[in-house]
């Protein structure tokens, strides 16, 4: 298969059924009590970059690649169709805190999108009715373009949009490279870095880098049901329809049980499909997340059933089990219609403004 | 659910653009972005739906001016909500604004002026940042003057956009250019009729698109004469957007009401616009030196109102706020038809049903609708006896569209908000049944049952109010009763209605209005039988989102109260010898001169108080409410000099100081009493302390703290209520505005004297009224039941050492709202480095060592302390 060809797969795919994320790779990853000694491996020696590596949990593509080809096995086998690579904060903004030089973020994208290819192409090979595709996880930093890095000073930044830009340009120009078959812009806190994500990819595709789909996924942080950086759902859809995204939706900070209204406000706008990716509730004292696999299919299979959604996973807290929970649920549920397409023109600051023609 | 607001023509301010604004240019230049921003949030709190930024001034560095711009409005949530329209002639400003919108916002513009590969560029970027686009019908050869050319230009743009860049057509606003008419230059003459013309076959061969531009340019040669311009404005936009416009860079203040135009005045502006006759300039020019130096309506000169049917007449009045002639007219139409009730019936209600529009679409606002209202109370006042008479004679009925009732709840003294709503509401032909302040859920509930109200609407301003209405609709639903309650008052919020209110009544609907100008609105749906159950379950829909959206996102962390204590403020006392008072004790003031306290006030909340946003002085030229604020400042000056002239008000003070010494967060005085205060426990991440009041205290030695509580006195009260039986609610809500004005006024003049004389720490400070305003002194005065102590039970302590009672006639409700409501009360702390704050919110180990210093169990505290709870008080854990 080209990725052409899984791409159109892709594509058919969604039409036929709901399609499943996989889950959380830190709570696996957790779960193997690692050493800084695995963090490192043979490349990272202390000398060369110092301080703490244990944690940074992109890196392990590079250094114990076993352990990443393991999960990608484990959320296919549980049921995935589609497992991201463990590239998350795979930028050389998020990675500047390892301290980690340009081409070490590159080789983490590069290689991840590798092993991520050789699991998915493995797993087609055995169930060819069942194709598994691989998307490219595309993290939000730690800077943020809309947020003021001093209180004192509303207008300060702490990093500039052409920084974002080209942290994001390389991260896609690997991912690309190493086989991606799209993009997930995900757990986007700021509008703006995602939007600088975006012009990176547009303009490496206008530059002739081959075109893949690009699933937006922003996080409600807020209980007012905005996103950190303050816009509203529809606010948000607004800013980032110019990316003609295969998916739209939401992951992270919520569990789903409060996550449903934004993804049905959402589910109301969008013309195009609909994804979501909850956290397994919300955190207890000790910082873990209890939520059952049932608790958590119970959920998203109603959102399933009332026509919200196209694409559902599981964000913090989840696991192989919670994934194979949420396949099970909404196997044979026919998957959401998108909205008609409006053609209005829809602006948006932190509110929508829609002026009509 | 978003609101999105849909709109057949977009105006955009052009008050953020230094080439439109003269004064916004200035600050900019001067670098001061934060007058800047104030301009920004005016411009948005005035109704305007996309800002309009620009910074192309040849003094300036456009991409900095423009990213600083930018980025300090995006930290501000009232002005970030609506869209950006980035507008500059350099492609490197644009993009340097672009860079910093996270929203979708508006380039202004590109064009083909250097070649179709520029333009295609430039489109290609604005489409990767997504934003939608203006287009200048502007080519290599220039502007586009005829119909033909713009046509030619925007066709050809519309096609390299959409086939090769693959702009969707929506998010393509063509601006044709209006150019100038009536310059003297023939072939001008037709360039209005050419962009309309334009406008209409572009907007039919380019679907999709949006029509735009800039209106001011159309009357350019009769600069300096604002109502000729204004004419032409609306004018022109009087056929340009039937034809097609549907944005434009217009400012509400430079259009006039198409038929309130004088005829003639009209038909030459007309003719010179449509360029429909040879000598339309002349002719124009000819009267327009008539006009000159009108500024604004000439309402009150202008009689040729006079010369309209009685019902035109009556209609005039009403619009207007004229009483001179009403008693005349509404007795000539009286005497024209069969029943006196046909005159309320007919003219006079058709006439609040335009004043009900024009409010309604923002056309009027609040001081003259309620002026309106006068003028209606009076014409009814007038057929009273008639139909007082007919009703012996026939013993006909009353008719009403409903009767609603309004009470300000237990515990709360406050009705100015309460009044208005309720005068809007008898304009639009409700029966209102006020029963005024503090009144018991048991009297409104049986009033309710008694009066069989078909509404009942609550208002509050303190705190505690937010539960005795909580109480309030938990006895509706005991009781089984379904009239729809509304809530409003400066407190509360849909939120509060939503997780508090709405919850504990299933009987009967629970509908927050926001201000007075929904009120009708949402009663008339109330009221409609068709209208209510969709509006109801829309508005039980909404809330039910809320909660869930509310009980989302785990709440701010914050510190455990002992890391807060000890981050707090350490002052060196070792090297600070606290000032001494001239006295200790309490002492009582009277004989304030008027004239003095009046020089005190601060104007911009008095002008809130109804409805007009807008900081003082700046209001009276503001585009949009400037001229009800004019209006409402001439008639206010006037009652102010009679107010002290004649001397209404009757002001008191007392002001006292103790010994004391702060011991953790309490400050305790040598005479026993303590007063508690909260810490901030919000995890700060600059070096800034988390303050308690208690810090501003010495804990040992020599030091003091003083209180005070000042009023107006009962006198406005009582005044309010002479105005308010003769029907006059206009001059009864504005004597008890002036009241709240001068009660803050004589705080604000009080702690100057005790500033300079009474405690005498600070005996040279000279500050003008506009820098005590933004508190340049030194020392603070906190109230409680303000952000600095949020908990109103302290107020008891105050008043138990003033005893503002006895000497001046303040008392304290059940709800700790002060009784005249025209008082004001607080400690005063005199350290160089005290500082107002806000406790913000406070977690539980704060509110159990509150509640164990205050001596009450903690459920007393949470529920004292509310508002401020960082966690939920009702969560099961």
């Amino acid at each position: 298969m080209t990725r052409q060809d899984r791409i159109n797969a892709l594509k058919a795919a969604a039409k036929e059924r709901i399609l499943i994320l996989d889950g959380s790779w830190g709570v696996m990853i957790q779960r193997r009590d690692l050493e800084e000694a695995d963090y490192r491996g043979d490349r990272f020696s202390e000398s060369a970059y110092p301080g703490q590596m244990k944690g940074n949990n992109d890196i392990l593509c590079l250094t114990r690649p076993d352990i990443v080809t393991d999960l990608h096995n484990a959320y296919y086998g549980a049921g995935a169709d589609i497992s991201e690579t463990n590239t998350f904060s795979a930028t050389i903004i998020a990675q500047d805190d390892y301290r980690l030089d340009p081409q070490s973020v590159w080789d983490i994208n590069l290689e991840g999108a590798k092993l991520g290819r050789a699991t998915a192409d493995a797993w087609t090979a055995k169930t060819p009715d069942k194709p598994r595709f691989l998307a490219g996880s595309i993290g939000p930093l730690n800077k943020m373009l809309s947020m003021s890095s001093d209180v004192n000073d509303p207008g300060a930044r702490s990093v500039t949009f052409d920084e974002v830009y080209e942290a994001y340009r390389q991260q896609v120009r690997a991912l690309n490279e190493g086989g991606v078959d799209l993009y997930l812009i995900e757990t986007i806190t700021d509008t703006l870095n995602c939007k600088a994500a975006i012009k990176a990819i547009m303009d490496l595709e206008e530059e002739g880098m081959d075109r893949l789909p690009i699933w937006i996924s922003g996080t409600i942080t807020d209980r007012s049901g905005r996103t950190l950086s303050g816009q509203t759902v529809e606010a948000f859809w607004n800013s980032v329809r110019h990316a003609k995204p295969f998916a739209i939706g939401f992951n992270c900070a919520l569990g789903a049980d409060l996550m449903r209204p934004h993804i049905a406000a959402l589910s109301r706008v969008a013309d195009t499909l609909v994804a979501a990716y909850p956290n397994a509730g919300l955190p207890n004292e000790m910082g873990q997340y209890d939520e059952q696999p049932e608790e958590t299919s119970n959920s998203v299979g109603s959102w399933a059933k009332d026509g919200l959604v196209n694409i559902l996973g599981g964000c913090c807290g989840t696991t192989p089990e919670h994934i194979a929970a949420i396949a099970k649920a909404v196997d044979r549920i026919k998957p959401r219609d998108p909205a008609p397409s409006k053609h209005t023109m829809r602006l948006s600051g932190l509110e929508p403004f829609e002026v009509t023609s | 659910m978003t609101v999105s607001a849909s709109q057949s023509f977009v105006n955009i301010g052009e008050r953020t653009n230094v080439t439109g604004s003269a004064r916004f240019r200035k600050m900019i230049t001067e670098g001061r972005y934060a007058d800047a921003v104030e301009v920004a949030r005016q411009q948005v709190e005035s109704g305007a739906q996309v800002i309009d930024v620009n910074m192309d001034e040849g003094m300036l560095d456009g991409v900095e001016a423009m990213r600083i711009f930018l980025n300090l409005i995006v930290a501000e949530p009232d002005i970030a909500r609506v869209p950006v329209m980035i507008d500059s002639s350099k492609w490197e400003v644009i993009e340097a604004g672009l860079k910093c919108v996270q929203g979708k916002a508006i380039v202004n513009s590109i064009s083909m002026k250097e070649g179709e590969e520029t333009f295609r560029k430039q489109a290609r970027a604005c489409l990767a940042y997504g934003a939608a686009v203006v287009v200048m019908a502007f080519d290599e050869v220039g502007q586009a003057d005829t119909k033909e050319r713009k046509v030619e230009i925007c066709q050809r743009a519309f096609r390299i956009l959409t086939e090769d860049v693959g702009f969707p057509a929506e998010d393509i606003i063509f601006d044709p250019n209006v150019f100038a008419v009536a310059t003297g230059i023939e072939e001008h003459n037709n360039y209005a009729v050419d962009f309309i013309e334009a406008t209409r076959v572009i907007r039919r061969t380019c679907p999709g698109c949006h029509i735009s531009g800039g209106l001011s340019n159309v009357s350019f040669s009769f600069r300096g004469n604002e109502p000729v311009r204004r004419a032409m404005h609306s004018v022109f936009l009087y056929h340009a957007i039937p034809a097609g416009m549907d944005m434009g860079i217009v400012n509400a203040g430079q259009l006039d009401i198409y038929d309130d135009i004088k005829p003639d005045l009209r038909e030459r502006v007309e003719d010179v616009i449509l360029n429909r006759r040879e000598d339309a300039t002349e002719r124009l020019i000819e009267i327009a030196e008539g006009f000159k130096g009108q500024k604004g309506k000439t309402t009150e000169k202008d009689l040729s109102w006079r010369e309209a049917s009685v019902a035109k007449r009556l209609e005039y009045a009403l619009v207007h706020g004229i009483t001179e002639y009403i008693d005349a007219d509404t007795e000539e139409a009286r005497q024209s038809v069969e029943r006196p009730l046909h005159v309320i019936e007919g003219p006079l209600m058709d006439g609040m049903n335009v004043v009900g529009d024009l409010f309604g679409s923002g056309k009027m606002f609040l001081p003259q609708v309620v002026k309106s209202a006068r003028v209606m109370k009076q014409a009814v006042a007038w057929l009273e006896p008639y139909m007082e008479e007919e009703k012996q004679r026939l013993g006909t009925v009353d008719v009403s569209n409903g009767k609603v009732l309004m009470a300000t709840v237990k515990g709360d003294v406050h009705d100015i908000g309460k009044n208005i709503v309720g005068v809007v509401l008898a304009c639009n032909g409700y029966d209102i049944l006020d029963l005024g302040v503090m009144v018991a859920a048991e009297t409104i509930l049986d009033t309710a049952q008694k009066e069989n109200v078909d509404i009942i609407g609550l208002s509050g301003l303190i705190t505690p109010s937010l539960d005795e209405m909580v109480y309030v609709a938990s006895e509706m639903e005991r009781r089984g009763m379904k009239q729809p309650l509304l809530i409003g008052g400066a407190t509360t919020s849909p939120a509060h209605t939503a997780v508090k209110i709405d919850p504990v009544i299933r009987t009967a609907p629970v509908v927050h209005v926001s201000d007075a100008s929904r009120a009708v609105g949402v009663v008339s749906t109330l009221l409609s039988e068709d209208d209510k159950p969709n509006f109801v379950t829309q508005t039980k829909a909404r809330y039910e989102r809320m909660r869930e959206a509310r009980a989302g996102g785990p709440p701010k962390p914050r510190l455990p109260i002992a890391q807060a204590r000890d981050a707090g403020l350490k002052l060196d006392w070792e090297n600070y010898t606290p000032p001494q008072p001239t006295f200790e004790g309490v002492r009582t003031f009277e004989d304030f001169d008027l004239a003095t306290l009046a020089r005190y006030i601060d104007w911009t909340p008095y002008f809130s108080a109804w409805d007009l946003a807008g900081q003082y002085p700046k209001i009276l030229e503001d585009k949009i409410v400037g001229e009800a604020a004019t209006g409402l400042w001439n008639d206010t000056q006037g009652m102010l000099q009679q107010l002290i002239g004649e001397v209404w008000l009757k002001p008191k003070a007392v002001v006292g100081f103790w010994r004391a010494n702060s011991d953790g967060d309490d400050i305790r005085l040598d005479n026993g009493d303590v007063f508690h205060t909260l810490r901030q426990q919000m995890v700060k991440d600059n070096s800034r302390a988390n303050f308690a009041m208690s810090d501003f205290v010495a804990p040992e030695g020599d030091d003091w703290v003083g209180g005070f509580c000042v009023t107006s006195g009962p006198q406005a009260e009582e005044i309010a209520q002479t105005f308010a039986k003769k029907g006059d609610d206009y001059s009864s809500i504005m004597v008890k505005a002036l009241a709240d004005r001068f009660a803050e006024a004589m705080a604000e003049y009080m702690h100057e004297r005790v500033r300079k004389e009474l405690w005498a720490y600070a005996p040279d400070e000279d500050l003008s009224n506009a820098e005590l305003i933004k508190e340049k002194y030194q020392g603070i005065r906190p109230a409680p039941g303000y952000p600095s102590q949020p908990e109103h039970t302290e107020k008891e302590t105050l008043f138990r050492l003033l005893e503002p009672e006895e000497r001046i006639g303040v008392s304290l409700t059940s709800s700790f709202a002060m009784t005249p409501a025209a008082s004001v009360s607080g400690l005063y702390l005199a350290h160089p480095d005290s500082v107002y704050f806000a406790v913000g919110r406070i977690e539980k180990d704060q509110v159990e060592d509150y509640a164990r210093r205050k001596g009450w169990d903690v459920r007393k505290a949470e529920r004292w302390l509310a508002p401020i709870l960082n966690y939920d008080p009702f969560a099961v854990s």
